[in-house]
């Protein structure tokens, strides 16, 4: 694994103080019409994890362009080591050690592994021009030291999986000799044996003396791998100290202003006879012979590790790829959905995985994005209806309690919580009888989760009926009353949610024998 | 990128022999040395035209002002020859890259400093250079008795077998090569094009690397406006006219991606090369000069559609994945 | 999370009457009435009705093909080989003309081959999914080439007279046939993209082609569709040009397709897709209308004249962007 060749790192002051490697004090950002950051102060400290905890929309995100030079601050002060910084550009940040790993990556797919790692500050021949050899070398090196070797420098970036593309940004940080190190939700995307392996890697980082700011909306991890924790609300920060002077509770109430109690709601589940039968399903490529079936007014779960075909098999049932054999059944009728427009005429709509890429049109407002898949109800022979549109806008978004403060907002300027939202109401609005919702509340904060939720659970009661395609363990546990696990393109099991477990649940998707 | 550049150009370089082959089964004058590098030679400017072009749409942008640039500037360089002819033409050379990388600037500081899209404004200075060009010359023509000697006869110098004319469509080879894959600012332009957002992460200034790139192509017009000119010893405002259309052309058939971050200086030469082939061959063909055009279409949209499949990206490989 | 009464969220925050104060297409307005001006103090022949009639000759035949072009940009796509359209449809209609066909069917000949180019572009852009740009850039020169190869340096004359009445002929007084075609289908093309479902879906294609298709949206079949409406509305300029000048040559209409392209943008269509209107593009056309007419009444060569449209394209489109950016900075 780890080839930690490193001397032990010196042990804490009896005090535990130390002092900080990055401080930010009173930093305030306005944006047109909003406030994203009030005076917040943050501590970052050599070889220890910070947590940054927050609702979406609380200014994680505005924190982090401001601390790697995107944006630049109204007010407050930066301090690296104590001295005051100012960091007016990426590349200012970028020479202060300061280095970042996002969600998705943002690296250069046609680039080779090697030329990422350095890409800035590659060794250079005396004539200036790009040293390839040293660079070569000093790749597969730094690659070495995380235990990441089998990876070959040479590969085009794009070969790589979102695992491995990870390391190389971490390889990246390594190599600028990076003193702070900044995770924005660096989980969301890996499975839970390469989400060890990225823990194994962080506590690597700490014994190199980083300073990590690890932001993250999964409690379970952050209080195996923090330190400390920092919380925001609203733009503002709320609360700030060790992790092991608190609780989750405590740290959700900081987060969201009050206790929450349930996370999931109660349900009196109503199940009835199979409304959707797929048999057989199978594509050349990414699943085979996908067998299941759907109940009336139940809510199926679909678990498996990250990659195991769950949202592919979802967009061939809602028409959007092609399947090579398999029937489709609904209502005992057989439909074989060429495109998306003959699901949803035929009552089965898929809300995709990413809200953003594909679930709303940035651009347009939000009204016009909850008609847009109704235009044939909302329009006369073929002409708009404005009136009608905003009639149907107006239901759906109100019955999901949507902030925004009008109808004509392009959605682009709402939050995820909010966008999620615009794309539940727009599916809703076409009145359909399936709706698979693929990682529903993937990134979005506490409080709209709940809503989701709560939401789910009405439309259940009403009679729809839900697919709920998630990784989220306490998700599907939570809500599903079935729950089907998918692994590298297969069903492993179709479980009864009754007395299930999460390890049971994350065996049977890893493949792990009892 | 390495490994998917060196199919493509293969490829390329694989029709290019075949295309000579067939002509010459019929003509065989056509496959004679002297005569491939003829063809080199007269298509020596489109050669570097198409490697400034390819910087450009590298970064995810557009030049259509290129043949308008090359227009204004040798009318500039010209109408100096002729009403100075004491000035050595080494100084009209640079006067001709220095008035070229100015107009070149001009484009790149409104796609950098105002954020307009690279179509717009080269289409808005396609016309103002070409009209400049002729307020600057009243419309009237600089012809061969009006230059001099040394500025007609530099290209034509014989140097080591070949004009001086094939020798910079070499060095420029030579130097966009080492340009693109050897320094940071040849990495920063294929970095800008692959993912701009990266980019800035990296710390790339992504609109000073495009502002730079249309420099780079204004220069390579300006320097082809005097090679052009003198090649052909006249400048009118018609000069080149329409001719941005073949160097795109030359970019798409040598594989640079309209996208932006994939091409290669060989693929660029190459296209550039096979546009020649073409047009070099229609006459020895016998086929009247009418089909050129028609043909130089089909074979951008046959360049096109190659192009598409070699960038398809495949589906997801789920069932029995090998992932490490 | 839900409250104790239900958020009511406004339709609309902005008054109708605000938002188009403050647009792109009031602005165009105020710079037609200053170039109109312009060209009235400039020269004495401009105000009078069978010149300002004249004038429309010069917009109308590109404001045709602008309208398709206009709803093409907002989709997302491009097509540069308008102007070649114009060329074969011209050619195949001399064609016909020397085998002897009458007025109706020379003009079926231009819209229909206009139409069949604009599907050819179609089939290549969503059928085999290339990019628009190059792939018109190659049409261009493929449909033009054809044209050279049918007529080389030759030309076609001795059109009809019958046929002579829609690019030459008046409906009533001053009013040109050109005029009220263009005036009916800048009409049409308005009620189409701003008050039908399909054109709903331009905007939506134009903003996020993926979410688009995830919607229900057929992406690919209304992209088709807008090429064959492209090609359709350059088969009826093609009419109207060939009509006009009389005869046919491979060289027609050459470089007509900036112009068309200029005449959008400046009409407020963002050339990356997504946002723009019909009244903006017909004010656009008026603009380029003026400033060419006007020009040419002060005897202006024609590649002078190309200054000022390039010019005018940039410096309309920088504007705004200077005034917001003193704005920010005095803020």
């Amino acid at each position: 694994m780890i080839h930690t060749s490193v001397e032990s790192p010196k042990p804490l002051p009896a005090g535990g103080e130390i002092t900080p490697l990055l401080t930010l004090s009173g930093i305030s950002k306005n944006f047109p019409g909003v406030r994203a950051l009030s005076g917040v102060s943050l501590s970052l400290y050599p070889g220890q994890v910070t947590a940054l905890i927050g609702e979406n929309g609380a200014g994680k995100s505005t924190l982090v362009k401001i601390l790697t030079g995107i944006y630049q601050p109204d007010e407050g002060e930066i301090r690296i080591g104590g001295q005051p910084v100012k960091l007016p550009t990426a590349h200012a940040a970028f020479e202060q050690g300061i280095t970042a790993i996002h969600q998705e990556t943002v690296l250069f797919d046609h680039l080779t592994v090697a030329e990422n790692i350095f890409l800035g500050h590659a060794p250079r021949t005396r004539f200036g021009m790009i040293d390839w050899r040293t660079m070569r070398a000093n790749a597969k090196e730094v690659l070495e030291t995380l235990g990441a070797g089998h990876i070959d420098a040479d590969a085009p970036l794009s070969d790589l999986g979102i695992a491995n593309k990870h390391l190389v940004a971490i390889a990246r940080a390594m190599s600028i000799d990076a003193r702070i190190v900044i995770m924005d939700e660096p989980t969301a995307a890996l499975s839970a044996k390469e989400i060890e392996e990225l823990f194994l890697l962080i506590e690597f980082l700490k014994s190199q003396k980083k300073a990590i700011l690890f932001i993250s909306h999964k409690f379970d991890e952050i209080f195996r791998i923090a330190d400390r924790y920092t919380v925001f609300r609203d733009g503002q920060m709320v609360g700030e100290g060790r992790l092991a002077g608190t609780t989750q509770n405590a740290l959700v109430r900081m987060m969201v202003g009050r206790a929450v109690d349930h996370i999931f709601p109660e349900r009196q589940p109503k199940i009835g006879g199979p409304l959707l039968a797929v048999s057989g399903l199978s594509h050349p490529t990414e699943f085979d012979d996908i067998s299941f079936e759907l109940r009336q007014g139940e809510i199926l779960g679909f678990y498996g590790l990250v990659g195991a075909g769950r949202s592919e098999v979802m967009q061939a049932i809602a028409g959007m790829t092609r399947t090579s054999r398999g029937t489709i059944m609904l209502r005992g009728q057989e439909i074989a959905p060429r495109s998306a427009a003959d699901a949803i005429s035929a009552g089965i709509v898929y809300v995709p995985e990413e809200r953003g890429r594909q679930g709303v049109v940035i651009g347009m407002p939000i009204f016009q994005n909850v008609s847009l898949p109704s235009l044939k109800r909302t329009s006369k022979s073929g002409v708009l209806r404005l009136a009608e549109e905003f009639r149907l806008a107006r239901t759906y978004t109100e019955r999901l309690d949507l902030r925004a403060s009008s109808l004509s907002q392009d959605v682009g300027t709402l939050s995820g919580g909010n966008q999620q939202k615009v794309v539940i109401a727009k599916w809703l609005a076409t009145k359909p009888k399936v709706i698979i919702l693929d990682e529903p509340t993937k990134g979005i904060d506490i409080g709209s989760k709940a809503a989701v939720h709560g939401f789910m659970a009405e439309l259940v009661a009403e009679g729809l009926s839900v697919i709920m395609v998630s990784s989220e363990l306490p998700e599907i546990l939570g809500m599903s009353d079935r729950v089907v696990v998918m692994r590298e393109g297969r069903i492993a099991a179709i479980r009864k949610n009754d007395g299930l477990d999460a390890e049971m649940l994350v065996r049977l998707a890893a493949g792990i024998a009892q | 990128m390495k490994t998917l550049a060196k199919h493509r150009e293969i490829w390329l370089l694989a029709a290019i022999v075949l295309l000579i082959a067939i002509i010459a089964l019929r003509f065989p004058v056509f496959a004679r040395p002297g005569n491939l590098l003829n063809v080199f030679n007269d298509y020596s400017i489109l050669i570097i035209l198409a490697l400034g072009q390819m910087v450009v749409i590298l970064t995810r942008s557009i030049d259509l002002s290129m043949a308008s640039n090359l227009a204004f500037t040798g009318m500039a360089v010209a109408m100096t020859n002729a009403a100075f002819p004491e000035i050595p033409v080494v100084f009209l050379i640079l006067m001709a890259m220095a008035i070229g990388t100015a107009l070149g600037a001009f484009n790149g500081v409104l796609v950098w400093k105002l954020g307009i899209p690279p179509i717009v404004v080269t289409l808005g200075t396609l016309t103002i250079f070409r009209g400049a060009t002729f307020v600057l010359s009243g419309g009237a023509w600089v012809n061969a008795d009006q230059m001099s000697q040394g500025f007609i006869a530099l290209p034509r110098i014989v140097f080591l077998g070949l004009p001086v004319l094939s020798w910079s469509a070499i060095t420029a080879i030579a130097l966009f090569y080492l340009l693109m894959t050897r320094t940071a600012f040849g990495r920063s332009i294929y970095a800008v094009g692959i993912n701009p957002t990266a980019s800035v992460y990296a710390g790339i200034d992504v609109g000073r690397t495009k502002f730079l790139a249309f420099c780079l192509s204004g220069l390579v017009a300006g320097l082809c406006g005097y090679l052009w000119i003198s090649r052909y010893v006249i400048a009118s405002v018609e000069v080149a006219n329409g001719y941005e259309l073949s160097i795109i052309a030359a970019c798409v058939i040598g594989g640079v991606s309209i996208a932006g971050g994939i091409g290669t200086v060989a693929g660029a030469a190459l296209g550039a090369l096979f546009l020649g082939i073409i047009g070099s061959a229609l006459p020895v063909i016998n086929i009247s000069p009418f089909w050129q055009l028609a043909i130089s279409g089909s074979a951008i949209i046959l360049a096109v559609v190659l192009n598409a499949r070699g960038e398809r990206r495949q589906g997801r490989i789920i069932l029995r994945r090998a992932e490490a | 999370m839900t409250t104790d009464t239900a958020r009511h969220i406004p339709d609309r925050l902005d008054s109708p009457f605000r938002s188009a104060v403050f647009s792109w297409e009031m602005l165009l307005v105020l710079v037609a009435i200053a170039i109109f001006v312009i060209n009235s103090i400039a020269s004495p022949y401009f105000l009078n009705a069978w010149s300002l009639s004249d004038l429309t000759f010069n917009f109308t035949e590109k404001g045709l093909i602008a309208l398709a072009m206009a709803m093409l940009i907002i989709a997302g796509e491009i097509d540069l080989s308008v102007a070649a359209i114009i060329a074969l449809a011209s050619t195949l209609m001399g064609m016909a003309l020397q085998a002897g066909a009458d007025t109706p069917t020379l003009v079926l000949i231009g819209v229909g081959v206009g139409l069949l180019c604009g599907a050819f572009n179609g089939v290549l852009v969503t059928r085999l999914g290339l990019p628009s740009i190059v792939v018109t850039i190659g049409t261009m020169s493929l449909f033009r080439g054809v044209a050279y190869i049918i007529l080389g340096d030759q030309a076609y004359k001795g059109y009809p007279e019958s046929f002579a009445f829609f690019g030459q002929g008046y409906v009533g007084w001053v009013i040109s046939f050109e005029l009220v075609l263009f005036l009916v289908a800048a009409l049409a093309f308005w009620f189409l993209l701003h008050r039908t479902s399909f054109g709903r879906t331009v905007f939506a294609i134009g903003n996020n082609p993926i979410a688009a298709a995830f919607s229900g949206v057929r992406v690919e079949r209304v992209k088709f569709i807008l090429f064959c409406l492209t090609g359709l509305m350059s088969g009826i300029a093609a009419v109207l040009i060939t009509s006009r000048l009389g005869s046919t040559r491979p060289s027609i209409a050459q470089g007509y397709e900036l112009e068309v392209i200029t005449m959008v943008v400046l009409g407020g269509v963002n050339i990356l897709g997504g946002a723009g209107s019909i009244l903006g593009v017909v004010l656009a056309a008026l603009i380029m209308g003026l400033v060419t007419f006007g020009l040419g009444l002060m005897n202006v060569p024609g590649i002078v004249m190309s200054i000022f449209i390039g010019l005018l394209l940039i410096v309309v489109i920088a504007l705004p962007i200077i005034w917001n950016r003193l704005r920010e900075r005095s803020a």
